[in-house]
């Protein structure tokens, strides 16, 4: 099952390659990480969507924590959680595309932010499956480039991950 | 008015000395070169612990980790940046597989030369990061004293392990002041020490109630100082209990209630009561492959399984437990006697059936061997060894069948006696490993026993024990084989032996003596005590002693990789 996995750790050179070495080394799946740092710079947060049965991912959370640079671990799956990811598509805009290509944008509230001749790109946010759901409505061929930052969640409510 | 002190202004260097002073390390395994010449000449002008020169780097980790493990303090190497770095790789990955505490001190290149592939240069943290327990690159003179302490901190508690600091040769030579942290505060690192009570009190009910109870414990009882309370426990119960490779000397071997070592070359009797028991008590080990080697088996037979670690990670990763307790084994095992002792448990109806049916496995004599061809049979020369050293030794060994053979024969009654690689399997160890408890305890008797494949792997440390004069005994078992790759490959490969016939030995009585040693060769099997006995005399010599053995022997009990417990092939069997 797919699962998001979020992480503090601190804010130190090589603390990411401890995270991903972490994932190759013991055979785990990595389908997406992004990283970044909080509010308090010497913390860096961390969402892994990974998948596994529950064995697997129980091996996952206990071996991050095991991790002496990692601060908290949450399985968001454990409970209540939203998930968003944010992904800029280059789209060719020529003739009857441009018309086309602002109307899907609308559909999917996403932005045109940059225009040129011949081409826009879009920014859209969402669940991996509006993302995906996006990609799947446009004509392949008017697709120039496509990149997504992978997921992040957070949990609902008084759901807090925090030191 | 009050004296103030101030904090001396001193070198990188010398800040390096004057931690490993205030934690009172009495020896530094190590091996000089350019990135470490400022330690070094720090080293010359101090005298708190002694430097011990090798002949190679993974030696000085082997050492230290022998040190460790012999003590159970933390082993200290130092070793220079690039080559030399990457040949203690072998004894950090080592001691990480038998969570060993270690701090390994690595020269760096200069912080400016840091990624310009300068002369003699890797990626110590890089490279070391899936083999340590954690490791730190030091790039700034004031963070040296706060790292270090860090890093003996984490080696020595919760599961221990190496840690690695790698420090840039220009920062050696930078001043700051020294001030030694009196403790240290980690938000991201608080290990667990006491274990669950209401986990505790559920684990001691089923250990009470259970009709074939089991006791298994590794190298954690071991490394947990806690084979007293094992021993309180197991008495008061009056259950049988096994030790795994790494935890053998964790119940002493020749008490009656002690079934042997289990696993894929233990005893009948363990085995069996492993598989057919239905509670079992683990402390300290971790179900790996050679002890439970296929884990379907062994769940085709139900059990109740408790399990005492300190480390979470080792609880339900290969076999699924029904009483998790994540503590310190002391503090676990001390809170089930007091609890046990509230009871006064007496031998029930049940019990008793299951030692005579224990009893019944153990007369198969699974360890017998036959004595009657006119060689040298290696088991005989083991139980001569324990006879001689009155099994009080420090018995190291190098991997292999000599190893499984030490491991069967010696029999252990103490902890931190039996010195081996038991998770990474590091042919090699066997001499610095000997050196390393030799330095911990210099009047004790210390045996290593050896392959010649194995000893040639550190061979070059006859050196360092002339050096320091190091009484130690090599107890070399020639079969002219790699005797494991050999029996291996006559079980499940038609004979083929591929590559482990091992030709072109060396004289290795010349060779002891050539170093400085006494070397002796023994072939028949009348001479073998007399020569123990003679060798042990020698108190103040190093004795190398080539025993040229059986060929063909192989060791017994054994279950064939990915069979269950009770699927064993006996000698008897053949």
């Amino acid at each position: 099952m797919r699962h998001i996995v979020s992480l503090l750790m601190e804010n130190e050179a090589g603390a990411l390659s401890r995270v991903a070495g972490l994932f190759s080394a013991r055979g785990y799946n990595i389908e997406s990480l992004t990283v970044a740092p909080t509010e308090d710079p010497t913390l860096s947060r961390m969402t892994i969507v990974t998948s596994g049965s529950d064995d697997v991912i129980e091996q996952i959370i206990k071996q991050l924590n095991k991790l002496v640079d990692v601060v908290k671990v949450l399985d968001l799956n454990d409970g209540k959680f939203i998930e968003r990811e944010l992904m800029l598509v280059k789209v060719k805009a020529t003739g009857a595309f441009r018309e086309e290509m602002k109307r899907m944008c609308d559909i999917f509230r996403g932005r045109i932010i940059d225009v040129a001749d011949g081409t826009f790109t879009i920014e859209l946010t969402g669940s991996g499956h509006k993302l995906d759901a996006f990609i799947e409505g446009l004509d392949n061929a008017a697709i120039l480039e496509t990149v997504r930052t992978g997921a992040s969640g957070i949990g609902r409510g008084d759901r807090i991950l925090k030191v | 008015m009050a004296e103030t002190t101030h904090p001396q202004h001193i070198t990188g260097a010398e800040i390096v000395i004057r931690c490993l002073e205030q934690e009172n390390v009495k020896f530094v395994f190590g091996y000089p070169g350019g990135a470490v010449l400022h330690i070094y000449d720090a080293i010359y002008k101090q005298g708190h612990f002694k430097h011990i020169l090798v002949r190679h780097e993974q030696a000085a980790v082997h050492a230290a980790d022998a040190f460790s493990r012999a003590t159970g303090e933390v082993g200290v190497a130092l070793v220079t940046s690039g080559p030399g770095a990457t040949n203690a790789i072998t004894g950090i990955a080592t001691a990480y597989m038998d969570s060993i505490p270690l701090v390994v001190i690595s020269g760096q290149v200069p912080v400016p030369a840091i990624g310009l592939d300068a002369f003699q240069e890797v990626d110590m943290v890089g490279v070391t990061r899936p083999c340590v327990k954690h490791n730190f690159l030091v790039k700034d003179v004031k963070d040296i004293a706060t790292t270090l302490k860090k890093a003996f901190y984490i080696a020595k508690t919760g599961r221990p392990g190496p840690v690695v600091v790698d420090i840039p040769k220009d920062i050696t030579a930078h001043f700051a002041d020294f001030v030694y942290p009196e403790s240290v505060e980690m938000r991201s690192y608080n290990p667990v020490t006491k274990g669950h009570s209401g986990q505790i009190k559920k684990a001691v009910k089923l250990l009470l109630e259970a009709k074939r109870p089991m006791v298994y414990t590794g190298g954690g009882l071991v490394l947990g100082d806690a084979s007293e309370l094992l021993v309180k426990l197991v008495k008061a119960l009056g259950v049988p209990v096994t030790n795994t490779l790494m935890g053998l000397g964790g119940y002493p071997s020749t008490d009656k209630q002690f079934l042997g070592m289990l696993g894929m070359h233990g005893t009948y009797e363990a085995n069996m009561a492993m598989q057919d028991c239905d509670v079992l008590l683990a402390v300290g080990a971790r179900f790996d492959d050679r002890v439970i080697g296929n884990t379907d088996h062994f769940y085709s037979k139900d059990r109740t399984i408790i399990h005492v670690d300190i480390d979470p990670s080792s609880i339900s990763k290969r076999v699924k437990v029904h009483v998790p307790i994540v503590g310190d084994v002391k503090s676990v095992l001390a809170e089930m006697n007091e609890l046990v002792a509230l009871e006064k448990p007496t031998q029930s109806p049940a019990l008793k059936a299951w030692w005579t049916q224990i009893e019944s496995w153990r007369g198969k004599l699974c360890l017998d061997y036959s004595n009657n061809n006119g060689l040298i049979k290696p088991q005989y020369v083991i139980e001569k060894l324990w006879e001689v050293t009155k099994g009080d030794a420090y018995v190291t060994s190098d991997v292999g069948q000599h190893q499984m053979w030490a491991a069967q024969y010696y029999k252990f009654d103490k902890p931190r006696r039996w010195i081996n690689s038991g998770g990474l399997g590091t042919m090699g160890v066997g001499l610095p490993y000997a050196m390393g408890c030799q330095f911990a305890d210099p009047t004790a008797q210390v045996a290593c026993v050896t392959g010649e494949g194995s000893i040639q792997m550190n061979i070059q440390e006859l050196s360092t024990c002339k050096q320091y004069s190091l009484p130690i005994k090599v107890i070399l078992l020639n079969n002219r084989y790699l005797g494991m790759v050999r029996q291996w490959q006559e079980f499940f490969y038609e004979n083929r032996y591929s590559e482990s016939y091992m030709d072109s030995l060396p004289d290795f009585v010349k060779l002891a003596e050539s170093y400085g040693h006494v070397g002796m060769q023994i072939t028949k099997p009348e001479d073998v005590e007399g020569a123990l006995k003679e060798a042990f005399d020698m108190k103040s010599r190093f004795v190398f002693m080539d025993f040229i053995t059986d060929q063909k022997e192989n060791v017994f009990p054994m279950i064939p990789n990915g069979k269950g417990l009770s699927e064993m092939i006996l000698a008897e069997d053949l």
